[in-house]
């Protein structure tokens, strides 16, 4: 009989060299394979159609401003038509557009974590050599940048399409709610948002069906919460007393006339007077990245912080 | 150890004589344990709905007859009573009727397509369609309750809302043909959300797994709904509100029979 | 009455048949071994008899004459799947409403007092049952519907000793005091061999073998003998198994009439290398055997 020997190594045989990260780089691609092209074909077919109808709507809006620059007064019944058929298409598409991030972290979310844990499924992932944290750390940090990067696009497709709206409909600025939670970097960080707020009640329920109903009510409250009191807040508005910024603005049509530059206006937050003298508190729409940065901001704080509970969770979680 | 004995099978039954079948009441306990999320919070949100659409309306109510009353009309008074009706109480107004026109969306995704598709991903299929009941009733029984309980509901709720949403019509000069008023009113309501549930129950039937049959009922229900308010309605061969209000319910409700039975038939035709 | 009756059944899944060729006839009153190993077509068979899928040639009935997953075939079977389903979310109690409720006849008094006697609570959720405790609920489920026919696909592969030896006596018992036929698949034929008294062998989804234990153990010998005169008499006999050893010839012939040759000896079989010779033969011989046996009963 014969029988090998190897002298001990302590320092290699005690503590073995931690899986490199990248190997989850492809687990977390073939495991949530369907769900990443999934979500890049229903993108990418609605950015194809947002293309098409986009060159229609820019072609239409460029044919109503040569109206308007040649004959102001006879472009009534050709700004009344780009009204009804346009913008009620537009008008709608914006709506969705603003639930969007709720449905996407409905259903990315709950289908990383809340999934493997119905199908018992984690009994095998969490044994593995890699360990529950950083196979969890990996998948939400990977998933959520590849998230990100593909509703960043989106929203540059929408962004396009959208841009002649704003100048024709005289109530929207780039501010307006509706409108600023569309473009900019706003849209991927309440996309990622969503898809923190998912993954991280999957991993409470641990249910993925009831984990979906309740990312659609929390993503909706924290939307309306923000659009109530805390866009408001954020530390970019200005106060004056120079009362010709509001008068008219440039952009109020009048007998449904289109306007031949940008809707400006600003944003309103407060007004008083002392004295004779009136002011205004005001945000300015030459503050929109400002605010852009804040809302991506604190979104991401949010995201980060709800990703670091879910792996706190995984944690904690006794199999 | 107490044994209980019942005398084995002798040769008479040996097939000639089928069993009675089981009742249909039995169902009612296994759907309402099965599909008990689900309808709580459906409950839920009928009552929250209820009481919402009851206090709001009343107020709403009485401020369109305060400004209705209120003469002259281009006073200060009566602006304000009008600049108040015209902000306020419409986004109360236009939220309850988008939350409204939501609901049968929410419903498409969430509530037919468990019924099938979870039961044949968890594999519970193989003790649920090997008793005595058979997997034609138990699946027929299951849709034609929870489906009831949801068309009723909806029916109840847009009744209510009609109420409650009264006052806008005239006020934004509103056409209960238009089509984000009608679908909310009348009986068209109540059948959009049979037709969601079962497009949901029959999709999971067919794609057989949950979280994807959710996704593409949600996209198959918008796309059916695009589809009549664009192409449909406007063709319809009568233009008054009731006509109109039957004969969108009808068809409704044809293309909700036809789905459940494709649902049956797809439970039946299912091999292991 | 025969319990199961199938004809030429078969089961294609894409271009693979699962089943093949499966004709049976068993009567009632036995404890039915279907073994074989994995992937052989245990599954696929009682899928078959238990109405969760459809033949793709043959008929299969069951407890004389339903077809299976008919009503009335569904009223009299009590089917455990693998891994013994259960609703993961619904407690021991729930589980017993649900299938009182799924079903015509239903004894909750016996099932209830099953679950109190082995210690299983009412209140918990079955996901949190150890295995073993979830294979007992799914039996005390299936048993207190009273049925004529139980059938267990690998009731006993997630199962300790201790709780096997458990779920076999409640089955045995059920057999007894009740007259339920029980149709058990198992790969391991050990267990099987103790409590099975009919026996079917199932390899590459054929039927290789079925019958009474004793009958197939009786109606076999090893005959022992010179390998040089080996060959001319494997010619003439219905060999099951060659094997030689030096210049030994040990041939596992099936039948137990014919005259052992000068020179030879004949030795029983034990019932375990009968059915590996069979698992291990090519499938043409099992294929006649239906009719055999049914000779040899006839002759009775």
């Amino acid at each position: 009989m014969t029988v090998l020997t190897m002298p001990a190594q302590p320092a290699q045989d005690v503590t073995p060299r931690p899986v490199p990260w990248q190997r989850m780089i492809w687990v977390t691609w073939r495991q949530h394979r369907a769900m990443l092209i999934s979500l890049t074909a229903v993108l990418g077919a609605v950015a194809i159609f947002l293309f098409a109808m986009g060159l229609w709507v820019h072609h239409n809006f460029s044919v109503l401003m040569a109206c308007a620059a040649a004959t102001p007064n006879d472009c009534g019944a050709l700004n009344q038509s780009f009204n009804n058929t346009d913008w009620t298409t537009a008008n709608t598409l914006l709506i969705l557009m603003n639930l969007a991030p709720a449905l996407i972290g409905a259903f990315t979310g709950p289908a990383v974590m809340a999934r493997e844990l119905e199908t018992g499924t984690f009994r095998y992932a969490w044994t593995q050599g890699i360990g529950r944290v950083r196979w969890a750390i990996a998948k939400l940090v990977l998933l959520g940048v590849v998230i990100a990067v593909l509703t960043w696009a989106f929203s540059q497709i929408f962004e396009w399409f959208f841009a002649p709206f704003l100048q024709q409909q005289n109530t929207l600025t780039v501010l307006s709610k509706t409108v600023f939670d569309t473009r900019g970097i706003a849209f991927a960080a309440w996309c990622l948002a969503a898809f923190a707020i998912g993954a991280f009640l999957g991993m409470l329920l641990r249910r993925a069906i009831g984990a979906m109903a309740a990312t659609l009510g929390v993503y909706l409250g924290l939307q309306l919460v923000t659009w109530l009191f805390l866009t408001k807040h954020y530390p970019v508005s200005v106060v004056t007393s120079n009362a010709s910024l509001f008068t008219g603005g440039v952009s109020s049509s009048l007998n449904g006339l289109p306007s031949t530059a940008p809707d400006n206006s600003p944003w309103v937050l407060a007004t008083w007077n002392v004295g004779h003298t009136s002011w205004w508190r005001y945000i300015p729409v030459s503050r929109f990245w400002p605010m852009q940065f804040i809302e991506a901001g604190w979104l991401l704080v949010l995201a980060v912080v709800l990703g670091a509970a879910t792996v706190w969770l995984v944690r904690r979680r006794a199999a | 150890m107490t044994v209980l004995t019942t005398p084995a099978g002798s040769r008479q039954d040996a097939g000639t004589k089928p069993p009675p079948p089981v009742p249909w009441r039995q169902m009612l306990w296994v759907t309402w344990r099965q599909h008990r999320g689900l309808l709580i919070g459906v409950l839920a949100a009928f009552i929250a709905a209820v009481a919402g659409l009851l206090t709001e309306g009343l107020r709403i109510r009485h401020d369109y007859a305060a400004l209705t009353a209120c003469h002259p009309a281009a006073s200060p008074a009566c602006v304000q009573l009008s600049n108040f009706f015209g902000s306020t109480d419409w986004h109360v107004g236009n939220g309850v009727r988008a939350a409204l026109l939501a609901a049968p969306v929410l419903l498409a995704m969430f509530a037919g397509p468990p019924v099938i598709a979870r039961e044949l991903e968890n594999s519970t299929f193989r003790y649920a369609w090997t008793q005595g009941i058979g997997r034609a009733r138990w699946t027929i029984t299951k849709l034609t309750l929870l489906g009831s309980v949801l068309t009723i509901t909806a029916l109840l709720i847009s009744q209510l809302f009609t109420w409650f949403f009264a006052p806008f019509v005239p006020y934004e000069n509103l056409a209960v043909l238009t089509g984000a008023v009608f679908i909310t009113r009348g009986v068209a309501y109540a059948a959009w959300t049979l037709t969601a549930f079962c497009l949901g129950a029959f999709l999971g039937a067919l794609v057989r797994r949950t979280i994807p049959a959710m996704a593409i009922t949600l996209g198959a229900y918008l796309a059916l709904a695009g589809v009549a308010w664009l192409y449909l309605r406007p063709h319809y061969p009568l233009r008054t509100f009731w006509p109109m209000q039957v004969f969108e319910a009808g068809w409704l409700l044809a293309l909700s029979a036809g789905l459940a039975a494709g649902t049956v038939w797809l439970v039946r035709r299912r091999a292991a | 009455m025969n319990v199961i009756e199938t004809r030429g059944l078969g089961k294609r899944y894409g271009n693979a048949w699962a089943l093949r060729d499966c004709t049976l006839a068993i009567p009632e009153g036995h404890l039915v071994g279907l073994v074989g190993p994995n992937g052989a077509g245990k599954s696929t068979l009682m899928n078959l008899l238990a109405g969760l899928s459809v033949p793709t040639a043959g008929t299969v009935t069951v407890l004389g004459g339903r077809p299976a997953g008919s009503p009335a075939a569904l009223d009299g079977i009590a089917f455990m799947a693998q891994d013994a389903p259960l609703y993961k979310h619904f407690s021991a109690g729930d589980m017993i409403h649900l299938t009182r409720n799924l079903n015509r006849q239903f004894d909750e008094a016996y099932a209830r007092q099953r679950l109190d006697g082995l210690g299983i609570p009412l209140k918990k959720t079955s996901g949190k049952l150890s295995g073993g405790q979830q294979a007992q609920l799914a039996l005390t489920l299936a048993l207190a519907r009273r049925p004529r026919m139980l059938i267990l696909d690998e009731p006993l592969a997630a199962l300790d000793p201790l709780a096997r030896e458990d779920f076999m006596t409640t089955v045995m018992t059920a057999m007894t005091d009740n007259g339920v036929s029980v149709l058990l698949s198992s790969h391991a034929l050990a267990e099987l061999e103790r409590i099975a008294d009919y026996l079917i062998v199932l390899g590459a989804g054929e039927v290789r073998i079925a019958g009474e234990a004793d009958d197939l153990v009786d109606s076999h010998q090893v005959l022992s003998g010179p390998a040089a005169a080996a060959d001319a008499y494997a010619a003439r006999l219905a060999v099951v198994q060659d094997r030689r050893a030096a210049a030994q010839a040990h041939l596992l012939v099936r039948s137990s009439d014919q005259p052992v040759p000068p020179g030879w000896e004949a030795h029983p079989v034990s019932l375990e290398e009968l059915v590996m010779a069979y698992l291990r033969a090519p499938g043409a011989i099992g294929k006649q055997q239906p009719a055999r046996i049914e000779q040899a009963e006839a002759a009775r």
